[in-house]
């Protein structure tokens, strides 16, 4: 049975399983698409998920992404930046972050594109992604799965750390780094290849193998058998449609596809 | 005493930290104050916002101390942009390597230890050592150098003659660690008030740090926009449009100094809109 489902729902979906596991800790999604994620998982799979505002109160319940009509949210709590850090140095919590560019290693960037001293392109700087990456567990979403985000050798400037050993003394890794998922608009992607290789965990429907290799710039790891990403089911439509009153998912991304590109 | 005062209390090739937090609560009638005045070759410690990219447009930074410049609802700060790719000098941290050094530098030490930074390309930057830890662990650390600042300077909501405030936003950021690393402090205040309207004792837990670290304080009416001063008013995300475009051209950036730079205080405020549309804009959303 076809459901219609967009990609951006799919990609929701798929996205609120990296915290189904977590138990009671603080869930980040950075950009609109990680956030609905993180407020799906709370009210589905882990209700125990702290979830914020984006500025510096805990909810009782996920605060839809743009506009907010009726009443304030409930605030259960007070999560200002000293506080945050202080979350994120107890490893208390999972963040799904956009980075520009990763790499085979999971090593990210949102500083600079090209040299550091006098780069191509400055982007934001390396925000809070150096001390996330060893503090706590950390997945990533690309809306644009192509080799200029996935890119061969190491992304230009390493803000997140990631499994390379040349960065490690003795090439021992911190104990607390931890990296989950990668979700993009082609694929899942994990680490559970050998010593933490990127591989593909799930397709996208209608996504082949060979689609997600050729728009990545490094070797992926292919399982024997590859599962197709779960389609939402009609109650996480539901619920997504609640969390996104302003349906800001629709303008994520370009021309806001639907999530079944077998019929496509 | 009044801006000006202020920034003839500084002086060129001075390390200066800025408190707020991006758009929020930026001490920025002083950054304009800054911005007009001759001084030069100044190095600025910041969770940036639009005072680090006016800094920059006005030529008056050396180096930038910093782990993002960024106007929220606009990611990318266009002066900031053109700095950094015409060379300026950096030193890029991590948001809590950068209070880390704050926080060394306040207690006077001359580094403290993390793991922020393990494993990326910030601790390859010269300013950084890693040190094993004496005990039976032996583990590898970062040693995050203090952060010591000539200067900071704040934006508060109500303050004393003498210099005791209150911030009465919910977060605090990380002004008191800025306050605590200084050398000297000044700070802008909503209002000044006398001690007594402080009502201290009911509201302690808005004042961040005593009044022994505070140097100087200037009453500065809505001195943080365009930034917000929340609870008492929100981000003006209309001027910061303007400011925005005002980085498409060397034409549009002189008219925007013209207009709002090169300008006193009160004419800034009519310029802006008055004091009763900035007391008035909607609370944005992140």
């Amino acid at each position: 049975m076809d459901r219609d489902y967009s990609l951006a729902e799919l990609i929701i979906a798929a996205a609120a399983e990296a915290w189904r596991h977590d138990g009671e800790i603080m869930a980040t999604g950075i950009g609109p698409l990680p956030r609905l994620a993180a407020s799906l998982a709370k009210l589905t799979c882990n209700p125990a998920l702290q979830t914020t505002d984006g500025e510096c109160w805990y909810t009782s319940q996920p605060v839809p992404p743009g506009p907010r009509n009726g009443p304030m949210p409930e605030i259960e709590g007070l999560a200002n930046y000293d506080r945050v850090f202080s979350t994120i140095w107890s490893g208390k919590r999972h963040a799904m972050v956009a980075p520009v560019q990763i790499d085979r290693f999971g090593q990210t960037n949102i500083s600079v594109i090209g040299n550091h001293a006098r780069p191509k392109a400055a982007m934001l700087g390396a925000r809070g992604y150096p001390g996330n990456s060893v503090h706590h567990p950390n997945s990533y979403f690309f809306a644009s799965h192509t080799p200029r985000a996935f890119v061969a050798g190491e992304v230009d400037y390493v803000c997140s750390a990631g499994y390379n050993p040349a960065r490690y003394r003795d090439g021992r890794m911190p104990a607390t780094l931890d990296l989950r998922l990668i979700v993009t608009d082609l694929a899942v992607l994990d680490f559970e290849g050998p010593a933490h290789a990127i591989r593909v965990r799930s397709l996208h429907p209608g996504i082949s193998f060979e689609q997600v290799q050729d728009n990545t710039g490094f070797a992926l790891i292919r399982p024997a058998h590859i599962p197709i990403t779960r389609e939402p089911t009609a109650e996480q439509l539901a619920i997504i449609a609640r969390l996104d009153p302003n349906q800001v998912r629709k303008t994520v991304l370009q021309g806001d596809p639907p999530g079944n590109r077998r019929a496509a | 005493m009044s801006l000006d005062d202020v920034v003839a209390q500084l002086a060129d090739g001075m390390t200066i930290g800025i408190g707020g937090w991006a758009t929020r609560r930026k001490p920025m009638a002083l950054i304009r104050a800054i911005a007009r005045s001759p001084l030069r070759d100044l190095t600025i410690v910041s969770y940036g916002g639009p005072d680090v990219g006016m800094l920059a447009a006005s030529g008056k930074l050396r180096k930038l101390i910093f782990a993002f410049v960024s106007l929220d609802q606009y990611p990318l700060e266009p002066h900031f942009r053109a700095a950094r790719q015409a060379g300026l000098e950096v030193l890029e941290l991590d948001e809590g390597l950068l209070h880390w050094g704050l926080r060394a530098a306040a207690m006077k030490l001359p580094f403290l230890p993390t793991r922020i930074g393990i494993g990326t390309d910030i601790v390859k930057q010269p300013v950084f050592e890693t040190i094993v830890s004496p005990f039976d662990d032996r583990e590898e650390l970062i040693a995050m150098p203090a952060l010591k600042l000539d200067v900071a300077l704040l934006h508060v909501h109500r303050s004393d003659e003498r210099g005791n405030v209150l911030t009465l936003s919910p977060d605090p950021f990380f002004d008191e660690l800025m306050a605590r690393a200084a050398q000297r402090v000044f700070v802008t205040a909503e209002r000044i008030v006398s001690t007594a309207e402080l009502d201290m004792s009911r509201n302690a837990r808005f004042n961040l740090i005593e009044r022994t670290m505070i140097t100087g304080v200037v009453e500065a009416r809505f001195g943080a926009h365009p930034t917000s001063a929340a609870p008492e008013y929100h981000l003006d995300l209309a001027h910061l449009k303007t400011y925005v475009d005002s980085a498409t051209s060397t034409q549009s950036w002189a008219a925007y100094r013209e207009r709002f730079i090169e300008t006193t205080p009160e004419n800034y405020l009519a310029a802006v809109g008055g004091s009763e549309r900035i007391a008035t804009l909607p609370a944005p959303v992140y």
